[in-house]
């Protein structure tokens, strides 16, 4: 009798696993929901700021400001993404493997690598792997502010302006779907800027008060915002992912529980079955 | 119906305003403006204030509080790139310093992992040693 109370003790508490795994999937479901939500209105700015870049570009071929200039490489900064907690499935894992081979790769080519890094998985993975970590930035929550990113964009860009760094990129995961997020590399600086399509004719702004300070001013801005874009992004991805792994656990969950019924059920029927032989080879032998 | 200009609104996290007005009314850099259809392509840095869209005659004003940004103007075409907060110059930096001592803080954690790595490489291995012993023991 003791096999079968064994297994429905099993059953009770992979039951309750299940119940907190079916809760994780739901919120997450409702989290992600909001944080698509989130995603899109992001957007609008920077595809504006883009275009007047775009514009600027064109029309000031004598000047190039520092940040679209291609300059000798011998240190790049990346900008790695990642969540602040687990139980995502391999989003995670995925990223980081990603932004390793191209760490490795550049490394091999002999350019030094300094990362910024942001959300604690990333923390936790380069600080057992090694790497020369000059910014980080955790605990940004469900909604992150452009002032939560702020403070290591700016690390980033004063390394830039001052010669430390001459490349910058950024490590984040794609949103595809719900089903599935791809980790991607970009690069920020020098900026690659997209041709403007009223190229054409010449035609140039007003500035007020100097071309360079509200040039100088935009690409930071727009950094600033791709940055933060990739965080939104992520967070998408995470209770995506978070939403497909806790679904795949309480259907698992589901499964041993059948299985282990079966087995209870089994155990309990020859449990009887034992006691009645019992029974009729006592009576038989009186 | 009177001559019309798109605005549009937008700050890093969100879209604040899409729309038309014939008038728009913000605080520049050097001093405030007004902004009707056709004036002449403009860029230039917004002080915090306010945005105010005349949009019709029967229509009450909208108006928009930015705390800084940046103004684009193309002649049908206004886009204020708004901050989401006022960026003092302080903030940026105590923000800066900030992700630096967190990075600091990575790596100060790094050597502590790694004598815990180690320490548990060593707890292992000791295990190992112990079955071994035991299993030995067993056979005699």
């Amino acid at each position: 009798m003791s096999r079968s109370k064994e297994i429905r003790n099993k059953v009770g508490s992979i039951k309750k696993t299940q119940k907190i795994t079916s809760a994780m999937e739901l919120v997450a479901a409702s989290k992600m929901r909001k944080a698509q939500e989130r995603m899109t209105t992001t957007k609008p700015y920077s595809e504006k700021i883009l275009n007047v870049i775009g514009h600027l570009a064109n029309a000031h071929p004598e000047y190039k400001h520092p940040y679209l200039n291609e300059r000798p490489i011998k240190r790049v900064g990346f900008v790695v993404v990642s969540t602040d907690r687990g139980l995502c499935g391999g989003l995670n894992t995925n990223l980081l493997k990603k932004a390793l081979i191209e760490i490795n790769q550049w490394q091999q080519k002999g350019v030094e690598v300094d990362l910024c890094l942001i959300g604690n998985k990333a923390n936790h993975f380069f600080s057992a792997n090694g790497g020369n970590v000059i910014a980080s930035a955790t605990h940004l929550g469900d909604a992150p502010s452009v002032t939560d990113v702020v403070g290591v964009v700016k690390v980033m860009l004063d390394n830039f302006d001052n010669g430390r760094l001459d490349a910058l990129f950024i490590a984040e995961n794609e949103f595809i779907n719900t089903m599935s997020q791809k980790p991607r590399v970009l690069q920020l600086l020098p900026l690659v800027h997209a041709e403007d399509e009223t190229a054409g004719f010449h035609w140039d702004y007003i500035y007020e008060p100097d071309a360079k300070d509200v040039v100088t001013m935009l690409l930071k801005r727009y950094i600033e915002s791709q940055v933060y874009q990739a965080v939104v992004e992520n967070i998408a991805c995470e209770q995506a992912a978070r939403m497909v792994a806790m679904k795949s656990a309480t259907d698992n969950a589901g499964e041993l529980i059948d299985t282990l019924n079966l087995a209870y059920n089994k155990a309990r029927q020859a449990a009887i079955t034992q006691e009645i032989a019992e029974i009729i080879s006592g009576s038989e032998a009186v | 119906m009177a001559f019309t200009i798109n605005v549009d609104i937008v700050s890093a996290e969100k879209t604040i305003y899409s729309g038309s007005a014939e008038t728009v009314t913000v605080s520049g850099e050097i001093g405030d403006m007004g902004i009707q259809v056709g004036h002449a392509p403009l860029l230039t840095f917004l002080r915090p204030g306010q945005v105010r869209l005349k949009i019709g005659d029967d229509h009450p004003d909208e108006i928009f509080y930015v705390s800084g940004g940046i103004l684009e103007v193309q002649p049908s075409l206004v886009t204020v790139l708004a901050d989401v907060a006022e960026r003092a110059k302080d903030l940026d930096e105590a923000e800066a310093q900030k992700a630096v001592a967190q990075a600091r803080n990575v790596l100060a954690e790094k050597s502590a992992q790694m004598e815990y790595a180690k320490g548990l490489a060593e707890l292992a291995q000791a295990m190992a040693q112990l079955k071994a012993i035991r299993a030995l023991r067993e056979k005699k």
